[in-house]
């Protein structure tokens, strides 16, 4: 959809454009694997405090690296061992920790114009390492270089994925094996919420995100006195479609302004 | 981990992991390019903001560690988090802030 507007609105490509143009499949992981490095800063704190907190919640290190390998979504493997320390029913654990990843499926949508017609065997690994940062660095470079190749939009998206993914997984390690020597009174207990927190906050781009967020909070607050999990079940639903229904709002009274 | 057996906690993360996969491949590779309805995507970009403050919330303002009585230094430290993640949209700077200010509430209030 917008390869083809960007095809029109840029009729000779820029300098940069042309390098990256030029790049063998090759190049292309390599230039994918350098521009995904930044990423490492975040992966490893993250990775390693979920290393500590699965250790700590009683999990052992096939467990954690289960959870790492086979999930390989941060958020969502905090959400499920937070839940399991709160000893909710498993399939309360289950489908919170999913919910916390529909995002994903938006992920998936609006990489079709993009990767779509890539193999089947291409677009299958590519779904299972399609995390927030490989996805968000992808994206904007393929909107940033229209007209690249299908091999080279898949080098890139394996680059970006070589430098972001096995850290994640070594990080895991660490946070298990440095875990115990941690002390008590460093209260790591407060670090997913902290790490939770600054997840959330950047997410708060428009007033319906606030207000989503708003009614989350409130909302668990609120139904704090169900069984664990359940509250969830009960807030993160209306805190969805009060955001839903902000946007709508919003896109009316833009409407109606022009 | 109490309450758990080895088999249900296999069965969760197995569980977690079949589901996750299926909405990363769910339109690369099942629905092509098929458009999701407008209703679903205005849902789908609220699930982030809706489920992890759900999450997060009880436990800065009723922390385990503190059997569950408001910390003051903890909800100053999340303010804090939120503060600086929403000024820098830096997810690594909000984490250090949150927790650098945890330790410095708690060297002045303790």
């Amino acid at each position: 959809m917008s390869a083809q507007a960007e095809h029109s609105a840029h009729p000779r490509p820029t300098p940069e454009q042309s390098r990256a143009l030029q790049r063998s499949p090759a190049q292309c992981v390599r230039h994918g694997f350098l521009q995904a490095l930044s990423f490492i800063l975040v992966i490893v704190p993250f990775g390693m405090l979920f290393g500590v907190v699965a250790a700590e919640a009683g999990l052992d290190l096939p467990e954690i690296l289960g959870f790492t390998v086979l999930v390989l979504a941060g958020a969502s493997q905090f959400t499920a061992v937070q839940l399991m320390t709160d000893h909710a029913p498993a399939l309360v654990v289950i489908v919170s920790a999913i919910a916390v990843n529909l995002r994903m499926a938006m992920y998936s949508a609006s990489l079709v114009p993009w990767l779509g017609r890539a193999k089947p065997r291409d677009r299958a690994w590519i779904a299972y390492v399609l995390i927030d940062q490989t996805y968000a660095l992808a994206i904007q470079h393929y909107e940033k270089h229209p007209r690249l190749s299908l091999e080279q939009r898949v080098g890139y998206f394996l680059g970006a994925v070589l430098a972001t993914c096995p850290p994640w997984l070594v990080a895991t390690l660490l946070g298990v094996w440095l875990g115990k020597a941690i002390p008590e009174d460093w209260a790591l207990d407060f670090a997913m919420p902290i790490t939770f927190l600054a997840l959330i906050a950047p997410m708060l781009r428009s007033p319906a995100h606030v207000a989503a967020a708003l009614v989350a909070v409130v909302g668990s607050l609120v139904f704090a006195f169900l069984p664990s999990g359940l509250g969830l079940f009960v807030t993160a639903p209306l805190a969805m479609l009060t955001g839903a229904g902000v946007e709508v709002l919003m896109e009316r009274r833009n409407r109606a302004r022009i | 981990m109490t309450g758990y057996s080895t088999a249900t906690i296999w069965l969760i993360i197995l569980a977690i992991a079949l589901g996750t996969y299926g909405l990363r491949w769910s339109f690369l590779g099942a629905f092509g390019n098929r458009p999701m309805p407008l209703w679903a995507q205005r849902l789908l970009r609220y699930t982030a903001v809706g489920v992890l403050p759900a999450i997060v919330a009880p436990l800065v303002v009723w922390p385990a560690a503190t059997q569950g009585a408001p910390d003051p230094a903890r909800m100053i430290a999340a303010a804090v988090a939120v503060a600086v993640g929403v000024t820098t949209r830096n997810v690594l700077a909000a984490i250090l802030s949150g927790m650098a200010t945890l330790y410095t509430a708690f060297y002045f209030i303790t």
